[in-house]
C-alpha cells in the first residue's frame, strides 16, 4: 500500500535517508531561529555611540504586565472585528447583487455591472478606502467597511455567478418548466445551489477581507495595525518590537481561527453537486488532493503502513 | 473645469514617476516570489517530512499575516536586525515574502487539477518520481497554474500600493500627495490614479481569462 501515487512506500533505506534529511533540515531551521533569536538579543550601539539594549532584555518587555496597555490591544481587536464583521455582510449583499446583474436578462444591465465591477477588482483596496474617505466624507469606520466591502463583494459576486454557470442547464429549465418566472427561477433554484458550492470561496475571500481591515490604517481607523503604531508612540519606541509581536501573535490567532472555521464550514457542508456516488473512502490528502496525494500525518512516509 | 485640468497636467509627471515605481516593484517582486513559490511548492510535495512542514507552516504564517504587518517587519524589524538596507529594497523583501504563499499554492493547486489516472498511469507503465513529475504531472499542470498565477500577480500589482504607506514613492503615495496638492479637483486626480492602475490589472485579467478559456476547451 502506497501512500502517495507519486513515489513508492519507500523501503528501509529511503527511509533512513529520509529521516536524516529531516533532522537535518530540522536542525537548519533551529539555527536559524537561534541565529534570529541572538540577533534580535544583541544590545545596539546606535549612532551617537550610545548602547542599547537588545530586543529581549527586560527592559522592553516590562510593560506586559500594564492594564492599560492590554486594554488598548483589546479595543483594536475589537474594532478589527467590528469592522471585518459589518464589511463581511456588506460584502455578501454586494456580491450578490453584482452575480444578479452580471446574468441578468437585459445586456444594458449585464454591461454597467461588468464595467463597475472591472472597475472594483481593478484597483488597489487601499485606494478605494481612501477614495471613499476623501469623496464621501464617510468617516473612517465607514469607509473602511464600504471599501472592503465593495471590494470583496466584487470577488465573491464573481465567485457566485461561476457556481451559477457550473450548475447543470437542467436545473433552470426545470424551474423556467415548472412556470417560475426567470428571477424566481434564479433566487430559487439557482442562487441557493450556487452559493452552497461556493462557500468555501467565499470564506476563504472573507478571512482576506480580516487581514485587509489592517488597510483602514490609511484613515486612522483605530484597528490593530495603526494600535501597534500609537502604542508605540504612546509607550515610548523602545517597546516597538514588543508591539510588533503582541499585534502579530493577535493576528495571527484570529485569522488562523478564521482559515480553520472555513475549512471546517468547507469540509461540511462543500460542493455536494454531482456526488453521485457514497463518499468513497479517502485515506490520504483530505483536501481534494489528486495527483499530488499528500500523507495525512506529517511524518506520512516514514509511518509503517498500517 | 479649468481646475481639473490644470490639475492632471500638473500630477502627470509625479504620477508617471510612481508609475515606473509601482511596476518596478512588480516586475522584481513578480520574479522573487515567483522563484520563492516554486521552491515552497516543491517542498510541499518532496518526500522529505522536515521539508513539508517547513514550507506548510511558512505558507499559513505568511498567508494568515496582513501585508501591513510584513511590511512593517520589514520597515521596523529588520533594521533592527541591523540591515541599512534602502526602503526600496526592503519592500521588495516585504512583497516577495508575502506573496510567495500565493504562487505556491496556485502551483500546487494546479497540481492537484491533474487527474489522479495520469500519475497512476506513469507509475504504472515504470516511471519513477522524477519523471512522474517532469513528464506527465508537470507539463498538464503547467497550462492550469498560469491562469491563477496571473491572478496571484494582480494581487500583487494592487498590493504594491500597500508598499507606498511606509516606504517608496509609487503611485499610491504619489495620489496620497496629489489629493493634498489639489483639494479642489480630488475626485480627478483620485481616478486618474485608478485609471493607471487599471491600466496594468486588467490587461493581465484579460490574458488570464483568454489562457483559462483555452486551457479549458484542451481538456
Amino acid at each position: 500500500m502506497s501512500l502517495s501515487v507519486l513515489y513508492d512506500a519507500p523501503g528501509p533505506k529511503t527511509r533512513r535517508l529520509s529521516k536524516i534529511a529531516s533532522i537535518v533540515g530540522i536542525f537548519l531551521i533551529i539555527a536559524l531561529f537561534v541565529w534570529l533569536y541572538l540577533l534580535l538579543a544583541a544590545p545596539r550601539v546606535n549612532a551617537n555611540g550610545a548602547i542599547q539594549p537588545g530586543t529581549f532584555d527586560p527592559s522592553r518587555w516590562d510593560i506586559v504586565g500594564r492594564a492599560d496597555l492590554w486594554e488598548s490591544f483589546g479595543f483594536a481587536t475589537l474594532n478589527t472585528l467590528r469592522m471585518a464583521a459589518i464589511a463581511a455582510v456588506l460584502a455578501i449583499a454586494i456580491g450578490i447583487l453584482f452575480s444578479f446583474g452580471r446574468t441578468s436578462r437585459f445586456a444594458w444591465i449585464r454591461v454597467v455591472t461588468s464595467v463597475i465591477l472591472e472597475f472594483v477588482r481593478g484597483i488597489p483596496v487601499l485606494l478605494m478606502i481612501f477614495f471613499v474617505f476623501l469623496v464621501f466624507t464617510a468617516g473612517s469606520y465607514w469607509s473602511g467597511v464600504i471599501g472592503l466591502g465593495l471590494y470583496n463583494g466584487a470577488i465573491i459576486g464573481e465567485a457566485l455567478r461561476a457556481g451559477v454557470k457550473s450548475l447543470p442547464r437542467g436545473q433552470r429549465e426545470a424551474g423556467l418548466a415548472v412556470g417560475l418566472t426567470p428571477l424566481k427561477t434564479w433566487a430559487l433554484i439557482e442562487f441557493p445551489q450556487a452559493f452552497r458550492q461556493m462557500l468555501p470561496i467565499i470564506l476563504a475571500q472573507l478571512v482576506v477581507l480580516l487581514k485587509d481591515t489592517s488597510l483602514a490604517f490609511i484613515v486612522s481607523y483605530p484597528e490593530l495595525a495603526r494600535t501597534i503604531g500609537n502604542n508605540s508612540n504612546f509607550f515610548g519606541s523602545r517597546y516597538i518590537f514588543t508591539m510588533f509581536a503582541i499585534g502579530f501573535a493577535i493576528y495571527l490567532t484570529l485569522n488562523l481561527t478564521m482559515s480553520w472555521l472555513a475549512r471546517f464550514v468547507a469540509r461540511r457542508s462543500g460542493p455536494k453537486l454531482g456526488k453521485a456516488l457514497p463518499n468513497t473512502p479517502k485515506q490520504i490528502g483530505e483536501d481534494g488532493t489528486r495527483a499530488i496525494t499528500l500523507p495525512r500525518s506529517l511524518h506520512g512516509p516514514s509511518d509503517p503502513p498500517r | 473645469m479649468d481646475n481639473i485640468i490644470e490639475a492632471i497636467v500638473d500630477v502627470t509627471p509625479a504620477y508617471f514617476a510612481g508609475f515606473i515605481m509601482t511596476l518596478q516593484l512588480l516586475a522584481i517582486s513578480g520574479t522573487g516570489a515567483f522563484i520563492v513559490g516554486v521552491f515552497i511548492a516543491t517542498m510541499r510535495i518532496s518526500p522529505v517530512p522536515s521539508l513539508r512542514m517547513f514550507a506548510t507552516v511558512y505558507t499559513e504564517v505568511l498567508r494568515n499575516v496582513p501585508l501591513l504587518l510584513v511590511l512593517m517587519f520589514c520597515g521596523v524589524v529588520l533594521p533592527i536586525l541591523g540591515s541599512d538596507l534602502d526602503y526600496f529594497v526592503l519592500a521588495l523583501i516585504g512583497l516577495t515574502a508575502y506573496t510567495s504563499p500565493f504562487v505556491a499554492e496556485a502551483i500546487r493547486s494546479g497540481f492537484n487539477g491533474v487527474p489522479v489516472g495520469q500519475a497512476e498511469a506513469a507509475r504504472s507503465v515504470g516511471m519513477g518520481f522524477i519523471q512522474t513529475v517532469t513528464l506527465v504531472v508537470l507539463p498538464q499542470a503547467a497550462r492550469m497554474v498560469v491562469p491563477p498565477l496571473i491572478n496571484v500577480f494582480i494581487a500583487l500589482t494592487k498590493n504594491t500600493s500597500v508598499a507606498g504607506i511606509f516606504f517608496v514613492n509609487e503611485l499610491f503615495k504619489q495620489t496620497d500627495a496629489a489629493t493634498r496638492d489639489h483639494p479642489g479637483a480630488v475626485i480627478s486626480v483620485l481616478i486618474y490614479a485608478a485609471l493607471l492602475y487599471l491600466a496594468i490589472t486588467v490587461p493581465l485579467g484579460l490574458i488570464a481569462g483568454a489562457i483559462e478559456k483555452r486551457v479549458v476547451v484542451m481538456r
